[in-house]
């Protein structure tokens, strides 16, 4: 029942594709592609947790790689510690995201330029790593975290939770005088983004083999930004598609040019302005 | 549920919108409130809701003190209102629109699995029927027409089964056959619900209430019965002898 109404057949069959594509992907990949995939279903992951907030919460966020450079700190520094195992890590990425955003969330629920301490964790002798070194496994892993946040997000947006939000979205006045809590309703949606960007956050710092300032710096969440927007909001796959257009453009772009980000910027501008649905806007309206 | 404001006043700067204005509406009673434009009525309906904070005075709420409740929690106690500009959520269709009252009056925001609620859409579709407007379900609220926004305006405040319900310039710019409606929806509402309406147009004002509060000027100028306020001198002075 859930599933009849989670979407279309066009729907249905965009996400069978891309799945079976993906899940394929280590069995034919070169090494690179494989990486380059896997550093796009980590960024997917990121960009669906922003869609929650833009697209079905209306809360535009600058702030929002803090919880990823949270998640991804955390994430090292335990391994740091030499603490083992995948499931570990990600779930205190994701706590510690989640933590963090309940004062930073109750305070503004908005933050803008937020960058911490030049700070780079190596953290090179992992236990772990050995496994992890096998990038395909490595994919894989993040292609089920990237599934299941599809699937958990999906399930909110469709929840009575999920209307309430889209309600405060669409008219936070009206909701207040039918007796919302309003802004308890827009904190939740501000901690499970950022405990979902954390997890992001977690598997970047893996991935990587560290942390830098970087992951926290707002064009992170820039870049989260442009994905959602070009992919379309409030579908979760457009996310997912922009996710990859941003990080294959930044790929190829970046070895020719030294201002990618300008092209990128221009691509963002012209989806705002003629594509406001995003690619997923393309594909259902034709 | 009775609402009652003492003493209340509300300042912008150097002018005071309000200006020690009471108002007692007991429990099952239909109130209206008229006035010339500026002269107030809407500030009251603000302040009473719990959008606006008074600068002095307080508001009661069943006998409760809920001059510093924000507005949701007076719309728990009972207290539901419509605005003067028509308060919908736009992009979303005319029955999920009344389905997001019915959701916030039965608290039902907390849950995180999508199950198909009936009763829920069963009550949906019984008040579009009843509000007249069942065949625009499935349009969205955007796309509405004048009046339609209107009606649909009052279904959402009557779908959160207030208790108390203030309404402000519902009649204003609806045809006829709309007018007629909305005033019998008003006029079915139970017995026992307070209602406080602005309201421009009079025929609707003396159809509905059996008291009127008259404000100008952000002050109450006369309270009392139909035929009490026309007596009036000021009320008379106010209104060019148009009552």
């Amino acid at each position: 029942m859930i599933l009849g109404r989670l979407a279309s057949a066009r729907n249905a069959a965009l996400l069978a594709v891309l799945g079976l594509g993906l899940a394929s992907v280590p069995l034919w990949a070169p090494r690179f592609w494989i990486y380059v995939a896997t550093q796009a279903l980590i960024f997917a992951v990121f960009a669906m947790s922003l869609d929650l907030l833009l697209g079905y919460a209306g809360l535009p966020s600058l702030g929002h790689a803090a919880f990823y450079g949270v998640g991804a700190y955390a994430c090292a520094l335990l391994a740091l510690r030499q603490v083992d195992g995948l499931f570990p890590l990600l779930l205190v990425g994701g706590a510690a995201a989640a933590i963090v955003a309940i004062p930073i969330g109750a305070l503004s629920l908005r933050t803008s330029g937020v960058y911490f301490l030049m700070l780079t964790l190596a953290f090179a002798q992992m236990l772990w790593e050995i496994s992890l070194y096998e990038r395909g496994a490595f994919f894989v892993l993040c292609l089920v975290v990237a599934v299941l946040t599809f699937a958990v997000l999906q399930i909110l947006a469709r929840s009575p939770f999920g209307k309430t939000l889209e309600g405060i979205r669409e008219n936070e006045t009206r909701m207040r005088a039918l007796g919302v809590p309003t802004f308890r309703y827009r904190l939740a949606a501000f901690v499970v983004a950022a405990a979902i960007a954390g997890v992001a956050g977690s598997l970047a710092a893996m991935s990587n083999g560290y942390a830098t300032p970087d992951l926290l710096y707002w064009t992170a969440s820039g870049f989260g930004l442009v994905a959602v927007v070009v992919g379309g909001t409030r579908s979760l796959i457009g996310p997912v598609l922009g996710a990859f257009v941003v990080l294959v453009a930044q790929l190829g772009l970046s070895t020719y040019l030294d201002r990618w980000e300008l092209i990128l910027g221009a691509l963002f501008i012209a989806f705002v302005l003629f594509v406001p649905g995003g690619l997923v806007g393309l594909v259902r309206r034709t | 549920m009775e609402v009652s404001a003492s003493g209340l006043t509300v300042r912008f700067g150097a002018l005071a919108a309000l200006n020690h204005v009471d108002l007692e509406v007991a429990a099952g009673e239909r109130r209206a409130v008229i006035g010339p434009n500026g002269a107030g009525k809407t500030t009251l309906l603000n302040a009473i809701a719990g959008e606006l904070r008074p600068t002095e005075g307080s508001i009661r709420l069943g006998g409760r003190d809920a001059t510093r409740l924000p507005a949701w929690r007076r719309a728990r106690l009972g207290l539901g209102r419509t605005f003067q500009r028509s308060t919908l959520f736009s992009r979303l269709t005319v029955a999920e629109n009344v389905a997001l009252a019915v959701r916030a009056r039965d608290r039902k925001g907390w849950r995180f699995w999508p199950l198909r609620d009936r009763p829920l859409e069963d009550e949906v579709a019984r008040r579009l029927a009843a509000g007249g407007i069942a065949h625009l379900a499935n349009r969205q609220a955007a796309r509405l027409g004048h009046g339609e926004r209107r009606i649909l305006e009052v279904e959402l405040a009557l779908a959160a089964s207030p208790s108390a319900l203030l309404l402000d310039e519902p009649m204003a710019g609806l045809s006829g056959d709309e007018r007629r409606t909305t005033l019998e929806r008003l006029g079915a509402l139970p017995d026992d619900v307070t209602v406080v309406i602005v309201e421009h147009d009079l025929d609707a004002v003396f159809a509905l209430a059996k008291r009127i509060t008259v404000l100008d000027h952000g002050v109450k100028i006369a309270d009392g019965t139909p035929t009490e306020v026309r007596a009036n001198a000021r009320v008379q002075e106010v209104y060019l002898g148009a009552i």
